[in-house]
């Protein structure tokens, strides 16, 4: 077990103070394409030197280290318990660390006990498999962002959106829209079109799983997933929301079977300081390959 | 880019226009939502904050105590600063603040208190902790860290050329306004 937290430590280290290759990729180029001396480039430049500042320094990308999610992929007779203690364990030294701030608070009583762990904090996923790898990614979600995450009831009869893919264009756009540069834009987008209200967050944060690049492998899903990013991009609210081209660097969709009666469209919203990471561990909890 | 220093008058903010770049250098107050709550139901300011001419960062700081008992900031971006919209434009106007920093932007009732009163709105880059952090070249005091916790207390910070936008001025103008019905209007098109 004490090896298991000392990656633990260091998966949450890696996730706070470094972006993963393929968003920093993307935030280059929205970089390079954005008109020269406006304000827009200038909060990507500042942008890219944090995320430079951040990896020397070992210290947290954002002051926000997010909610703190890991999802586990295992084979079964696995030991979740195990897991799980060891996990807030690790949060807990991470955060005396300072690589996470004190960022958990009692919904009653308004305190903060400075350990991130409590009730639902923070949230394991757990999910069996037939392969003997044990893989633990993790993901840093910020609040800023959370907040602008949105979930739609369709029809939704002011935005004109029916129960079909051109109503979910509709509302996703929406969302980008309401969010304007509130969540850390420039951002990505997680959608779940069906599922419940939970599920269908569920499944909209799981998409950000995935890297930018990946294209999705349901063709409808995936001329969605381009046609939201270029419109989304063509509106002009910029990094910031200060105006500009940069609104979004990725779009990730999926689909979930709804009931007959309920057709939810559910929209995550990730900032530029799209912090996840993962691991496979080894057979005695060490690090063994890091998979972003 | 203008480079502004704190105490802040009126009329260095009143020459400030919605895209401005600025540098701020100083003190500056952190102050969030559980410090916005308290004063705008009447709670006094602690003994040795002034607001005065001053700027309200709203920001939940990293802060790590040193051996000599003294703090070193390690990460400190802007929070969302539209939770304090209820009660901003009030403490704008109690206070005599000059200029509030954060991200996102605030509403109708804080810039009307901007032109009134004589404040801007500076928009920090979200997400830039540790940039930021480099700006802030000292911890001077805490207050309110056993009642509100860390990322709520008000760290007084001693900042140079820290970096902003101006997006709301004293003069009615809003750059989230514009942006949103610009963008609104694009959507339509797109539609
Ligand atoms: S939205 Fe993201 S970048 Fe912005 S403050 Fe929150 S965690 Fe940081």
């Amino acid at each position: 077990m004490e090896k298991l937290a000392e990656t633990l430590i260091e998966l949450i280290r890696r996730t706070s103070v470094e972006i993963p290759d393929d968003v920093n990729r993307a935030l280059i180029a929205s970089l390079e394409a954005e008109k020269k001396g406006t304000i827009a480039e200038g909060a990507l430049k500042i942008i890219e030197q944090n995320i430079e500042l951040a990896k020397r320094k070992s210290q947290p990308i954002c002051q926000d280290t997010g909610s703190i999610i890991f999802y586990v992929d295992c084979p079964a007779g696995f030991d979740q318990l195990d897991f799980e203690a060891t996990a807030r364990a690790a949060v807990t030294a991470a955060t005396k660390k300072g690589f996470l701030r004190q960022n958990s608070v009692d919904s009653l009583t308004g305190k903060n006990d400075g350990t991130n762990v409590g009730p639902g904090a923070p949230t394991v996923h757990f999910h069996q498999h037939r392969a003997p790898e044990v893989s633990v990614r993790l993901m840093l979600k910020g609040g800023g962002c959370e907040n602008v995450g949105a979930q739609y009831s369709l029809p939704a009869e002011k935005l004109s959106a029916n129960r079909d893919l051109d109503g979910c264009r509709r509302v996703i756009l929406d969302a980008v829209l309401q969010a304007q540069g509130k969540g850390c834009g420039p951002g990505i987008l997680g959608v779940c079109i069906g599922g419940d209200r939970a599920t269908g967050y569920e499944f909209s944060k799981q998409q950000f799983l995935r890297t930018l690049e990946d294209r999705n492998a349901n063709a409808e899903l995936d001329a969605l997933e381009q046609d939201v990013l270029k419109t989304a991009n063509e509106l002009g609210i910029g990094p910031m929301g200060f105006g500009g081209k940069a609104t979004l660097l990725g779009v990730k969709i999926c689909a979930a079977n709804r009931l007959p009666a309920s057709f939810f469209v559910s929209v995550s919203y990730m900032c530029w300081a799209y912090r996840r990471q993962g691991v496979n561990l080894g057979a005695a909890g060490q690090i063994e390959k890091w998979l972003y | 880019m203008t480079a502004l220093h704190t105490p802040i008058t009126e009329e260095q903010i009143r020459a400030l226009k919605v895209g401005d770049a600025v540098t701020i250098s100083g003190i500056v107050f952190t102050g969030r939502d559980a410090v916005h709550k308290y004063l705008h139901e009447g709670g006094a300011l602690p003994p040795g904050v002034d607001l005065r001419g001053g700027v309200i960062y709203h920001c939940g700081p990293v802060m790590m105590k040193q051996d000599d008992g003294s703090w070193k900031c390690t990460a400190a971006g802007p929070t969302t600063s539209i939770r304090e919209e209820p009660y901003q434009g009030d403490i704008i106007h109690q206070f005599g603040v000059r200029g509030v920093i954060g991200k996102g932007g605030l509403g109708e009732k804080t810039l009307a208190a901007c032109q009134a009163d004589g404040c801007v709105y500076l928009h920090a880059i979200g997400g830039a902790a540790q940039v930021l952090a480099e700006c802030v070249k000292k911890v001077r005091n805490v207050y309110f860290l056993e009642e509100f916790g860390s990322p709520e207390a008000i760290w007084e910070l001693e900042v140079e050329n820290f970096p902003a936008v101006v997006t709301m001025d004293s003069h009615g103008g809003s750059l989230h306004k514009e942006v949103f019905a610009a963008s609104a209007a694009e959507l339509a098109k797109r539609l």
